[in-house]
């Protein structure tokens, strides 16, 4: 993979915007994603009402491969029920790994196919990751406490 | 060209754009020369059988590989006695087993541990466990802002409470060189035992373990031109005999009953299991390797290059040195990093370069929480690195931020 494919324009734009990265008011829930290898660090915090993703705010550090991938996960689940967000992180890892490669699936991933073809680079893969694992345990860390709380 | 990077196969390799590696990650591990690799082939096509076992005469050459490596290691960092040489499989390892055999048997609760804040996780968790099942404290040696242990630390962190003051002799992510001949005299002037990661120091420059009167002295081979999976332990005699065995096995028993065992002198009470023979031959070609060379001159020629090197990162815009920019007091390993890039996303494009650097938190956590940064970059060098590496380093570097859509 050459520097081109990975350092692209939404890449680098995407790593310093600062739309969703700031905390949240009245998170509903907060969830920390770490690549202990490498040091990124990043928590993610869900507001959720009625099942709906309201808001969603990253704060911490890490490389621009990660930091574009939280970014763009950000969002696109913003305004989508967490079913709808635990589908999509779903068909993002399904991409990355390369189980899933249609192109009109992967259609609605939008700026997350920037990310299609990282494992081709190994050692970045875990940055491109992160965060949608972070959102994966964030929704069923908000699942456990809903049903605890109902 | 540079007198000893013939003898590197790996450096000779060249990819489709025909670009050899600028291997600048030695601090993690050092390339092999092909001496090295050849009697590690040797040792397995020839002297190969278990060593201390068999009658045969092939198990004798096995046993006299081992034993020869242990007396050149010795010579090598000018121990007393061959027996106070123990192998093992990293410089990990003869932590882990000072800290647990010791540690089991020589600290109680309320005794003091001492460490620098600067150790690799390594000389740092193996304390954190052992002073947990002591009951034991553990305290740090801050250092200032370049990553240097002042005075004022040792006198004050090193006191009748201390049992145990364990420090890296050089740090693997300032390059910096400890005060350890300050810290042994203070810690042996108040009873406490010192064990020194000579992991940085053994590679690049000359290490006398009786000069300095180190109680317990660990590097690993692979950072010295050895293979992988080969790490030394020195240790008083009189300490290590004091001292329960660590692995239980094979190798390392004089009699075993059903309830009882009574275990072999040193240095076999701390061998159990089948040793890397071949790894420790390999480590013995490597010392000769350095040795022909001469450590003086390795010291010196690395540090003409650091002084390059830390020139030419200088001149980089928005690059910070992490640690002493000065070349005094230090070896050829400089932390960095570059305002506006991570430095994993630094790693990633001097790779498409071809120069290997290090990026991330080296394996130092409380370090880098300590001097308030993340994660650095990481170049360090060996006797095999030229002023050409460090152009093609500091080349590849000035195009880093525009990658990351900064601008030039």
């Amino acid at each position: 993979m050459e520097l081109n494919d990975l350092y692209t324009d939404i890449v680098t734009e995407y790593a310093s915007s600062q739309k969703h990265r700031h905390p949240l008011a009245h998170p509903d829930v907060t969830m920390r994603g770490v690549n202990p290898s490498c040091g990124d660090d990043i928590s993610l915090e869900l507001e959720i009402k009625n099942g709906v993703i309201r808001k969603a705010g990253l704060t911490g550090s890490g490389c621009a491969i990660s930091g574009a991938s939280a970014a763009i996960m950000a969002d696109l689940v913003e305004g989508k029920s967490t079913q709808e967000a635990r589908r999509l992180a779903e068909l993002f890892l399904g991409m990355v790994r390369k189980d899933i490669t249609d192109e009109k699936q992967l259609e609605e991933l939008q700026d997350a196919l920037a990310f299609q073809n990282i494992s081709n680079m190994p050692a970045r893969t875990k940055c491109a990751v992160l965060a949608w694992h972070t959102l994966e345990e964030a929704i069923k860390k908000w699942e456990n406490g809903a049903a605890k709380n109902s | 060209m540079n007198r000893y990077r013939n003898d590197f196969p790996l450096l000779q390799q060249t990819n489709d754009k025909n670009l050899t590696w600028a291997y600048l990650d030695n601090a993690a591990t050092t390339q092999k020369p092909t001496v090295v690799l050849d009697t590690v082939a040797d040792y397995y096509r020839k002297a190969n059988a278990n060593p201390h076992r068999g009658a045969y005469d092939l198990s004798v050459a096995a046993t006299r590989a081992l034993e020869e490596a242990r007396e050149k290691v010795r010579v090598f960092i000018s121990a007393g006695k061959a027996e106070e040489i123990i192998f093992t499989k990293s410089a990990t390892e003869s932590i882990n087993l000072v800290a647990a055999s010791w540690g089991k048997t020589h600290l109680a609760a309320g005794d003091e541990v001492v460490l620098a804040v600067s150790e690799h996780h390594s000389n740092l968790l193996p304390w954190q466990a052992a002073v947990r099942d002591a009951h034991a404290v553990l305290k740090y040696m801050y250092t200032d802002e370049c990553g240097r242990i002042p005075d004022s630390e040792i006198e004050s962190k090193i006191s009748k409470k201390t049992k145990l003051v364990a420090v890296a002799h050089v740090s693997n992510v300032t390059g910096v060189i400890n005060p350890v001949e300050q810290i042994i005299q203070k810690a042996h002037s108040v009873g406490a035992t010192v064990l020194v990661d000579g992991t940085q120091s053994v590679p690049h420059m000359p290490v006398d373990v009786s000069a300095l009167d180190a109680d317990f002295y660990v590097f690993s081979a692979h950072k010295m031109l050895g293979p992988m999976g080969v790490g030394v332990l020195y240790g008083k005699a009189e300490l290590l005999d004091d001292m329960p065995p660590f692995l239980y096995g094979g190798d390392m028993i004089e009699y075993v009953e059903e309830q009882n065992a009574s275990f072999a002198p040193l240095p076999q009470k701390f061998e159990g299991g089948t040793q890397n023979v071949g790894g420790a031959a390999g480590l013995a070609a490597a010392i000769d390797y350095l040795n022909a060379a001469g450590m003086v001159n390795i010291s010196g020629a690395e540090h003409d290059l650091t002084g390059y090197l830390l020139d030419q990162l200088k001149r980089i815009p928005y690059l910070r040195i992490i640690g002493p920019d000065e070349n005094s007091g230090r070896i050829g390993v400089v932390s960095f990093i570059i305002e506006g890039a991570h430095p994993h996303d630094v790693a990633t494009i001097l790779n498409a370069d071809r120069v290997a650097i290090r990026a991330g938190h080296h394996c130092a956590q409380p370090f880098m929480h300590y001097l308030g940064v993340q994660a650095t970059c990481r170049a360090s060098l060996y006797l095999y690195n030229t002023g050409s590496d460090i152009d093609r380093l500091a080349e590849s570097l000035k195009g880093v931020r525009r990658w990351l859509g900064h601008g030039a």
